[in-house]
């Protein structure tokens, strides 16, 4: 039972984790423009993120 | 007309081939800003933030692959003062911003436009923000149901299967499970509460009544196991429900968010703005809110008139065709009225403004759509219906569970934990999937044909149409003349007269200039008469019967519109044409009487166009010469005698009736009264589009039937176990876990369905 004691917060952790990356990648737009990261990918250079949300109303 | 303005009416990169086919049918799409005409000021739609740095939004036209984004952001930042520039493929916008207070966006456009995509700015703040806010507001929500979902039913797992866990462990997962899911439901919960709590605040039910009040008292009725340090607490169905529901309440919303972002994209490219000329001889281009009586408009040619007001300088060709219905050009000179709608062919105007906003001929015929779409809005969505009979019946089941428990064992607390689970065990995850889903499959289906969905409801009363009424120009046929192949003219005639017709806008060139490779030199365009050039060192003419010094009375008039060729040394030529029917016009008019549909006709053309036309379909309930309250009045009589109507028109003139029928369909080259009253927005020359619409109407709707079907057969069966009080949290998860995907696999269907 003491393997509780380390897994389940090893469980939450790593799901808030996973929680905060994918807020912080809607708040930073990358999914605004799901058709044009599908052909992003064949742009050779890619030198822009993403807009920044706060910035742009779009 | 420049080789410039040539390019923006082409997409110029890898076009697939129905694209190709929907851009020349496009040729009636108004360019937004014409790269021959004076750049207007566009200070009325740049943004100044903060921090100082200055933003301009547009919409940009014939985007299609990567190669499309790449020259757009790399052709624009390539302008010094350019900090940022974003291509949105999905919205097919461009944000564009820079720091330096000195630069002239106007470049911008220029640029653009050179690069060969039509572009029109638009103002962000008065699209669907808040929309954008509301949907980044149900994925967090959906982000954090889910998280919550997966740990607490790692834990709820461990429980059921752990049978020689120990009642400390079990609590301690218990009080786990409590801490994520509480927060959890507090947060992802807001949107189904907000709504229920608004819902019995007037008064009445809906969907997310029983929804929340079965997440909330599942939530409270497990804290309170787990307090006791009992057995069975039900926080993972009552996160798991949030999940699920909030996956169909995400996917309605995306859908409806992009049907009316793709229908914003069309209004804005047709008229968000005019080009005001002050007194001063400078250009402004205004938001057409701002427009006032008496300001003089300049209309470029290939534009669509903005307003109704009198031409003040200058001469050109009409297209009425929208306004009317009438398919050929007029003239139009100085001192003559001209009303919003019209497109301007061949020479620049000034038009002083007569009427602006609700005063003009745009702006009646805006008022009587508004009028008919007030009796649209009665219509209640199928979801909606079935939730009006599902909420009180749920509410009825849980009162007589807790009754008939309190009945037979006199203790409150297990009656009240069974009237819980029938509440948890009903609550509507299979409906509340079985409706978005299927919507957006079909809705995601017609748009990879090139066929619009605008409203949510469309599908479903698309799905009970049983009579059709067309319009005739531009939507039986495509509402420009093609040259008829019986004249007798040779293919030298042809090929030459086509090397002028490149140079002009009038429709009757436009349907010559795709023929031949010769080039012509030094031509110039008279407006109204015809054009005049050099080939192969010859003088050329091509336009009516003056330009081309033909007798007038040399031949009939009756012939329809005819255009006259004449080179030095040969004797003149005529070309004919006439207004044809879509291609697959004859076998889509088939397929829909064999659907069952009533076929009509309403056209404000001649008499004998649409006799002609009406022969050709089979077509035998037909009128001409229509007005627009004659079409409405026809479908306000159909509607009395219990028929519902499918309108499918184009014109300013069917637009009222495109708001009184039942449903409506138009062509993605309507006018913009008319592509916002219409349900369904086709692109591209095929009328099967019509067909498919309907086709996938039917299925889309026979589909939420069957899931509806599917949903009721599931409480048939686990209703009687929860009232009997056997519904413990692990057949509550299964129960509820399989019913969704039922029914999202049934959805999907859809997909592998033939509707041609």
């Amino acid at each position: 039972m003491d393997a509780l004691a380390i897994l389940i917060p090893a469980a939450l952790v790593l799901g808030v984790i996973g929680l905060a990356a994918f807020l912080w990648a809607m708040r930073s737009g990358q999914f605004e423009d799901l058709d044009g990261a599908a052909m992003r990918i064949l742009v050779d250079d890619d030198d822009t993120g993403p807009p920044d949300i706060s910035k742009s109303d779009s | 007309m420049t080789d410039a303005a040539i390019i923006t009416t082409s997409p110029s990169c890898c076009v697939p081939g129905d694209l190709v086919a929907e851009s020349a049918a496009g040729m009636r799409r108004p360019v937004a800003i014409d790269p021959g005409a004076p750049r207007p000021d566009l200070s009325a739609f740049v943004r100044t933030d903060d921090l100082g740095a200055s933003h301009l939004h547009l919409f940009v036209e014939n985007m299609q692959c990567a190669a499309c984004i790449r020259s757009i952001e790399s052709g624009i930042k390539s302008i010094n003062a350019i900090s940022t520039a974003r291509v949105n493929m999905s919205t097919r916008r461009l944000a564009v911003s820079w720091r330096d207070a000195s630069f002239d966006p106007r470049r911008i456009i220029e640029t653009v436009n050179a690069l060969g995509y039509p572009v029109a700015p638009f103002d962000p703040e008065q699209l669907g923000d808040a929309d954008a806010r509301d949907e980044r507001g149900l994925l967090s929500a959906l982000a954090v149901a889910g998280f919550a979902a997966t740990n607490v039913m790692l834990l709820s797992v461990a429980v059921w299967s752990g049978t020689d866990m120990g009642a400390a462990t079990r609590d301690l997962f218990h009080w786990i499970s409590a801490l994520i899911a509480l927060p959890a439901v507090a947060y992802a919960g807001q949107p189904f509460f907000r709504s229920a709590f608004a819902a019995l605040r007037g008064g009445h039910l809906n969907m997310d009544v029983p929804i929340s009040l079965a997440v909330l008292l599942a939530a409270a009725m497990s804290l309170h196991q787990t307090i006791g340090g009992r057995e069975h607490a039900y926080f993972d169905a009552s996160v798991t429900l949030l999940f699920f529901l909030l996956i169909g309440r995400y996917l309605d919303r995306r859908a409806r968010a992009k049907a009316r972002s793709t229908a914003e994209h069309l209004l804005a490219l047709s008229a968000t703005a005019a080009t005001v000329i002050d007194a001063d001889g400078g250009y402004r281009l205004l938001p057409m809110a701002e427009l006032r009586e008496h300001m003089i408009v300049h209309v470029a040619p290939g534009d669509r008139v903005p307003v109704d007001g009198v031409i003040e300088d200058g001469l050109s060709d009409l297209d009425t065709s929208l306004v009317t219905g009438e398919s050929l050009p007029v003239s139009g000179g100085v001192g003559d009225r001209i009303f919003a709608g019209t497109m301007n062919l061949t020479g620049s105007l000034r038009v002083r403004v007569s009427a602006s906003g609700e005063n003009t001929l745009l702006g009646e015929i805006v008022r009587l759509v508004e009028n008919a779409e007030q009796g649209r809005a009665k219509y209640v969505r199928l979801a909606d219906r079935a939730a009006r009979i599902y909420a009180p019946v749920v509410h009825i089941l849980a009162a007589a569970t807790f009754i008939g428990w309190l009945a037979t064992t006199g203790q409150w607390e297990p009656s009240l934990i069974a009237a819980i689970a029938v509440l948890i065990i009903t609550c509507p995850c299979a409906l509340g999937l079985a409706v978005p889903v299927v919507q957006v499959v079909a809705t995601g289906f017609l748009l990879r044909r090139g066929i619009l969905v605008k409203s949510p409801d469309a599908l479903e009363r698309m799905a009970e149409v049983d009579t059709i009424i067309f319009d005739k120009t531009g939507t039986l046929t495509f509402g420009r003349p093609e040259l008829k192949a019986d004249g007798d003219w040779s293919k030298t005639d042809l090929a030459e007269a086509a090397a002028l017709a490149r140079h002009s806008r009038h429709p009757l060139s436009r349907a010559l200039a795709n023929t031949g490779q010769i080039a012509a030199s030094n031509v110039q365009e008279t407006p109204g008469m015809g054009l005049a050039g050099v080939i192969d060192g010859r003088a050329a003419r091509l336009g009516n019967r003056a330009w081309c010094g033909i007798d007038i009375d040399a031949a009939d008039e009756s012939i329809g519109p005819e255009l006259w060729f004449r080179i030095d040394g040969r004797p003149p030529t005529r070309f004919t044409f006439s207004d044809q029917l879509r291609p697959d016009a004859k076998p889509a008019i088939e397929a829909l009487r064999a659907m069952g549909m009533e076929i009509k006709l309403r056209s404000g053309d001649r008499r004998m166009a649409v006799a002609e036309a009406a022969g050709v379909l089979g077509i035998e309930d037909w009128r001409s010469g229509c007005l627009p309250a004659d079409k409405t009045n026809d479908i306000e009589l159909l509607a009395g005698s219990g028929r519902k109507v499918l309108m499918i028109g184009d014109g300013l003139n069917d637009a009222p009736a495109l708001a009184s029928g039942y449903a409506s369909m138009s062509p993605a080259t309507a006018v913009d009264v008319s592509q916002t009253a219409a349900d369904l927005v086709f692109q591209g020359d095929r009328l099967m589009s019509v067909v498919i619409a309907l086709r996938t109407a039917r299925a889309a709707t026979r589909l939420v039937h069957q899931n509806f079907a599917l949903a009721v057969l599931y409480n048939v069966i686990a209703v009687p176990i929860a009232m009997a009080g056997l519904a413990t949290p692990l057949v509550a998860a299964v129960a509820m876990s399989s019913s969704s995907v039922l029914v999202t696999l049934n959805a999907l269907r859809l997909r592998l369905m033939k509707l041609g």
